[in-house]
């Protein structure tokens, strides 16, 4: 029985759906997921299950700004051919919203801003990045910090300019970097202070 | 045994008493009490409901469940209820004398028999259709006719009731009496003439409504259908309504102010057979139809149906009225469990089929061999209680079971080995 529960849980593996390098989960392809349940308890957990695999897959392929009319992986499962409605997209990135880990970026909720970090959490993740490369006390661009050598292979690569805009702002506030206004936006720059 | 001093009546599960063949109610008054004034040491019946037919007086305790009955042929005189001082301050009185050898319990040659009305009601009124019952003997057209079918060769119904007044013997004496005592006042009773001429049309419309029914019965079983569906389900309505004829239609004209209470226990015994063959539950409009199909004449309103129906809570009857959250109504009986359905649903969906496919309301009638209207209310059901779930697609709507409970949203890769999530993915990854 081991033996064939092991084979089992292999094949599955194998099969696993993917967008891109992305695995999806099984649920994937389970038809209810795609529609928005109306009872109480059965909505609370797919809503859970969505915020869960869209929080996964946004972190994993960097992505930050999900526009709710444009052709989304996620909300769409060619192979049991389902949609999710606009209520429904508009419902699960809400149930993100309310839990702080998304902002609607337009007053007709139209775009959602994905934060798969807190602010607060992108804060700490740039100070353990200054920290990890010398830069105390050092001055930096803040397009050095989005893709300079340094960052590369870290979290902190391709970063969302606004989210890394208002991470460093909430660094200022409390006493640990300055930001320089340059001419134009290319040219701001950051002074650490640890 | 010893107190009931008269023939005892058979009554329904609902405590409806049941009819003679030809039997028509015509009157109801409740808080009647039966005496017999010359002999106190006989029992006397107390608050029950009097029911005035075309053949009989029937007397029923509603809360013990029996009655008793007086058969009409057996009423030498009506005596009207006294107009006097001393009667404006007791409960009307109307009393019948009774041949003793027609009640067959030993009594003597003649017995009265007084009929306390203590209800609210009209005395005047209820005097009238006794005298028009007896009159009209209906009880011995009855006997006369071989069968209700036979009504229309035998020369008219109407006639046969009108030529029904003897003028012989005792009784035709009396009857004379009766006919100087009417002519009081003539304007009224050629008003009640109008309204008797009515009654006994309405008995033809009930013989026609009759016959009419089983020709409808014998066509389809000759000229062949293009579609042997709707031929069976055809066929399976009219075994319905041959099965479930109503004789005596409770009416709004004959029981007042007790019509929906009577209306109610009718009900419930009208809905037995249908019930159960539509197994347990059966969607309200589709008893409305069947009901007033069955009443042939004195269609109810569905108000009235509604209103019966919430009267149930009242009574011990087994059936009960049900709302579902859609607004769907539906009677079902008191055993009808919901459990049980969730059970064979559950059953059901978990088929390999159904697990990759879901199922739809169809899928669940058929199962289930009820309506896709009802199909779809348990279906319904079973998703409030979290047992299944949804799935809207151009392909239409439908249920699968719910897998939602058994995900860890901690860790949404992993499928554990047993429970209905593995059960799910086996199913789908089987199918290729």
């Amino acid at each position: 029985m081991v033996g064939y529960r092991h084979h089992q849980r292999k094949k599955t593996g194998d099969e696993m759906q993917k967008v891109g390098d992305f695995k999806l989960p099984h649920f994937f392809n389970y038809p209810p997921y795609f529609t928005l349940q109306p009872v109480r308890d059965t909505r609370e957990k797919q809503v859970q299950l969505w915020k869960e695999l869209i929080l996964d897959y946004c972190r994993s392929q960097k992505i930050f700004i999900i526009g709710l009319d444009e052709d989304f992986p996620l909300f769409t499962n060619p192979v049991i051919e389902r949609t999710l409605s606009h209520e429904a997209r508009e419902v699960f990135l809400s149930a993100l919203v309310s839990e702080g880990r998304a902002e609607w970026i337009d007053k007709g909720h139209k775009k959602c801003l994905i934060l798969w970090l807190r602010i607060q959490d992108w804060a700490d993740c740039i100070l353990n990045f200054v920290k990890e490369n010398g830069f105390e006390d050092g001055v930096m661009t803040v397009e050095e910090i989005r893709s300079g050598i340094e960052s590369r292979g870290t979290e902190l690569a391709g970063i969302d300019r606004t989210v890394l805009m208002r991470a460093l702002r909430l660094l200022e506030q409390k006493g640990k970097a300055t930001i320089f206004k340059g001419t134009s936006a290319d040219d701001e720059g950051v002074k650490f202070s640890a | 045994m010893a107190g009931k001093w008269l023939p005892s009546v058979h009554l329904t599960g609902s405590g409806r008493p049941v009819f003679l063949p030809g039997e028509v109610e015509s009157f109801l008054l409740s808080s009647v009490d039966l005496e017999s004034e010359e002999n106190p040491t006989l029992p006397p019946f107390k608050s029950g409901l009097l029911i005035l037919t075309t053949h009989r007086f029937i007397w029923i305790d509603e809360s013990n469940g029996y009655g008793v009955a007086i058969p009409l042929a057996s009423v030498v005189h009506a005596f009207p209820p006294k107009k006097s001082i001393k009667s404006m301050f007791s409960s009307p009185r109307v009393r019948i004398q009774i041949n003793g050898h027609g009640l067959g319990v030993g009594f003597g040659s003649t017995v009265m028999i007084t009929l306390v009305l203590r209800g609210k009601n009209d005395p005047e009124a209820f005097f009238g259709r006794v005298w028009d019952a007896m009159r009209s003997r209906a009880w011995e057209n009855e006997a006369e006719k071989p069968g209700p079918s036979d009504s229309k060769a035998g020369g008219g119904g109407g006639d046969a009731l009108s030529s029904g007044i003897r003028m012989a013997g005792v009784s035709g004496i009396l009857r004379k009496e009766q006919e100087m005592w009417e002519s009081t006042d003539k304007s009224l009773q050629e008003a009640f003439q109008d309204l008797n001429a009515l009654m006994s049309k309405a008995k033809e419309m009930v013989t026609l409504a009759e016959k009419m029914r089983q020709k409808l019965l014998s066509g389809p079983t000759q000229a062949a259908g293009p579609n042997d569906e709707e031929m069976g389900s055809k066929q399976e309505m009219q075994d319905w309504l041959l099965s479930v004829g109503i004789v005596s239609p409770v009416t709004k004209e004959s029981a007042g102010a007790l019509y929906h209470q009577q209306l109610a226990r009718q009900l419930a015994d009208f809905v037995k057979v249908p019930l159960e063959r539509a197994g347990g539950m059966i969607a309200l409009i589709d008893v409305y139809c069947l009901f007033n199909r069955a009443r042939g004449t004195e269609l109810i309103s569905p108000e009235d149906l509604l209103q019966a129906c919430a009267l149930w809570e009242k009574f011990d009857v087994p059936v009960m009225l049900r709302k579902f959250d859609s607004g769907v109504m539906v009677i079902q009986n008191k055993a009808h469990s919901d459990e049980e359905v969730f059970a064979r649903l559950k059953t059901l969906v978990l088929k390999p089929d159904a697990l990759r496919k879901g199922i739809s309301p169809s899928d669940a009638a058929m199962t289930l061999g009820i309506a896709p209207a009802l199909a779809k209310e348990h279906l319904l059901t079973a998703e409030s209680k979290g047992l299944l779930c949804r799935d809207i697609s151009p392909e239409g709507f439908r249920f699968y079971i719910n897998l939602f409970q058994d995900v860890d949203p901690n860790d949404i890769y992993t499928v554990k080995d047993h429970g209905l999530f593995s059960s799910w993915f086996s199913a789908i990854t089987a199918s290729g």
